[in-house]
């Protein structure tokens, strides 16, 4: 999670301390020690190498080609810049603005509806926080497919929703539920919430109590103690939460394709169409890329923040 | 000014707090001291608002402070870890507390910069906590406390975190913003020596009652109870039965120098108490009718004085004296010891005797 990026510097800056120190060494006990070292980073390394470098450059090797008649890459017809072109094309550039709100407003839900939770789950008793923690994760126990599909049964035009609805006298007919831009949310939200409420929780639980204390000492009335001291303090967190949801709503395509009925097209359907339907690797690519392009950015500006505000002792 | 009357808190099975009664007088510097565990830092939050007791009443200038919410009480808290925001400047930091009171800004910076002056931070104010020593970081919190002005300030160990040296600067300091400001200051500590250095009165906790209220000279000289005797400063405590007619026979020992204790009610059993700096050496060549006998079992130098242990026979402890100067005896040395039956200090027992 968070901790992985924060410990790159250390584990490289280790590394090249161990090897200065082993040159100081004589020549045998510096072999062993290479060795050594070949053996702990080899496994790690090759399958960085074969999954993720090999790929990564055959997709941006692809984006200069011109697709294949029957999908793959027409070499024979030498390079080309069109394919980044047509990302501009207003479908495209479309169906990619629809994917950042539907992603925005699930990150914006998720975190309206994660740091309450998340806050009062550090306010519970030991024995109760760990229960809730484990009801938080409960879901990722079972299927993610069967867990979408159960979203249809419960918002269809008879579900259990619709019923409930009906049945209470909010309105006489069945609403439109699913197959809906509100639906894809729904899933996506319920889909990713858990990666909300734990990197919040963990922020919560880390700030001082004490902290807050001394906030309502000092004549801050409760709301003002959560805007000027637990929020700050806590950005990192929600930074990182936002990430965690954001990031695979946007690039899912099984909650749009299920619960959207292929009404609602997000980047992530229309890439796998790309390679899968319409057999066009090279703006496939192109899209893949923009997208990662767009993440790293996305998590660029959380490590800044992150690192700006400081919170970390 | 502060009136806390019967307060009683417990926390499942343990009592911290066993109707505690207390007065402080306004712009006084008031200490609780104790043993840890024994109530004071719950006391302390209490009056700040982060306990509430089962019982009893505190008022503030006859006002009931307990209906107040923490950040309605005129009374602020410098927090033992000191609790400094993290994400702000220490200026920052001073100036919360003003912000919250809706003051101009003008006025805020200005105060922030008087109270910066007062603790010696200027030039550190836009420095954040983390970047601070220890003593730093205390005189911010003191300087974030006592911007607000609250008619009462607590201070929960406010000098533990500190060396030796920066501690006595910081004692003369706190006594100093006492007399400037004016504020009532009411300070908790384990540390005898902080309290008696610091405090105006001394009000002595122990297991969440409290033991004896008094200015450190009477606390010092007159403790009342084997408790405050055994805590406030090193003494000598000897049991046995007090004379009527003056002295305390210990069994197996003999009469050892006491005054005669004021109810003529015939032999009672008791303690005496001796500071070990009322204690001196009768003739070297071993007096025979010195009240106490025994053999240096050491020595410890501490440059000004001299803190020397002696064992004697049929008491379990080492009797410890003070000599100035270097000491004038060797372990191993026998020696006579004995003192002015006035410096002995009489702690009439009675029969449901000690706790804890």
């Amino acid at each position: 999670m968070a901790g992985g990026r924060a410990g790159a510097g250390p584990v490289t800056r280790r590394l090249k301390t161990g090897s200065a120190a082993s040159g100081a060494r004589t020549r045998t006990g510096s072999g062993a020690r290479a060795r050594a070292r070949l053996v702990l980073i080899g496994p790690g390394f090759s399958y960085l190498v074969v999954l993720l470098v090999l790929p990564l450059a055959l997709v941006i090797g692809y984006t200069a080609f011109r697709r294949g008649r029957f999908g793959g890459i027409a070499y024979e017809d030498g390079v080309t810049g069109d394919n980044f072109a047509r990302i501009a094309d207003p479908l495209y550039a479309g169906v990619l603005t629809d994917s950042l709100r539907i992603a925005g407003i699930t990150t914006v839900l998720a975190l309206a509806l994660g740091y309450p939770t998340a806050y009062a789950i550090t306010r519970l008793t030991a024995r109760w926080r760990t229960v809730a923690l484990v009801l938080v994760v409960l879901p990722f126990w079972t299927n993610f497919l069967v867990r979408t599909y159960a979203w249809i049964v419960l918002l269809s035009g008879e579900g259990v929703v619709n019923r409930a609805l009906t049945g209470v006298g909010v309105t006489d007919r069945p609403l439109r539920l699913l197959y809906t831009e509100g639906a894809v949310v729904v899933g996506l939200l319920y889909a990713y919430l858990p990666l909300m409420v734990l990197p919040l929780y963990a922020a919560i639980e880390r700030v001082d109590r004490r902290l807050l204390e001394a906030s309502a000492d000092l004549g801050a009335r409760p709301v003002r103690t959560f805007c000027r001291v637990t929020l700050p303090l806590t950005l990192p967190g929600v930074l990182t939460g936002c990430v965690f949801v954001f990031v695979p709503s946007l690039g899912n395509f099984v909650v749009p394709e299920l619960l959207g009925g292929g009404r609602t097209v997000m980047v992530g359907n229309l890439l796998r169409d790309q390679f899968l339907t319409a057999r066009d690797w090279p703006f496939g690519s192109v899209l893949a890329l923009a997208l990662m392009a767009f993440l790293v950015l996305l998590l660029m500006a959380q490590a800044w923040a992150g690192h700006r505000t400081g919170s970390r002792p | 000014m502060i009136r806390i009357h019967e307060v009683t808190r417990r926390f499942g099975d343990t009592t911290a707090l066993d109707a505690v009664s207390l007065d402080i007088a306004e712009g006084e510097f008031f200490a609780l001291l104790g043993p840890s565990g024994c109530g004071k830092t719950t006391l302390l939050r209490v009056l700040a608002g982060f306990e509430t007791p089962d019982s009893g009443t505190v008022t503030l200038d006859g006002r009931d402070l307990l209906a107040l919410a923490p950040h309605r009480r005129p009374v602020n808290l410098m927090f033992q870890s000191y609790a400094l925001f993290p994400h702000m400047s220490v200026e920052r930091n001073i100036a919360y507390g003003l912000a919250r009171e809706g003051l101009p800004r003008a006025e805020i910076r200005e105060r922030v910069t008087e109270v910066l002056d007062t603790v010696g931070l200027t030039a550190l104010a836009r420095r954040r906590p983390q970047q601070l020593s220890g003593g730093q970081r205390q005189r911010v919190a003191l300087a974030r406390a006592i911007v607000k002005r609250p008619r009462l300030l607590l201070l929960d160990e406010p000098l533990s975190a500190l060396d030796k040296q920066v501690r006595a600067e910081m004692q003369l300091e706190l006594k100093r913003l006492q007399h400037e400001a004016g504020i009532t200051f009411l300070v908790v500590t384990h540390d005898q020596e902080e309290a008696m250095s610091l405090a105006d009165r001394i009000a002595v906790l122990d297991a969440g009652r409290v033991q004896q209220v008094d200015t450190p000279v009477e606390l010092y000289r007159r403790p009342r109870g084997r408790f405050v005797a055994g805590f406030v400063g090193a003494n000598n405590i000897f049991a046995g039965r007090l004379l009527a007619s003056g002295g305390l026979d210990v069994p197996g020992v003999g009469v050892l120098p006491a005054a005669a204790g004021d109810a003529a009610s015939g032999d009672i059993t008791g303690l005496v108490a001796v500071r070990p700096e009322n204690i001196r050496f009768t003739d070297p060549d071993g007096d025979a009718d010195a009240p106490l006998h025994g053999t240096v079992l050491d020595i410890s130098f501490f440059g000004g004085s001299s803190r020397i242990a002696v064992t004697v026979p049929g008491l379990d402890r080492p009797v410890l004296l003070t000599a100035p100067g270097p000491a004038p005896v060797a372990p191993g040395a026998r020696v006579a010891l004995s003192w002015h039956p006035e410096s002995a200090v009489l702690i009439e027992e009675t029969v449901e005797t000690t706790h804890g």
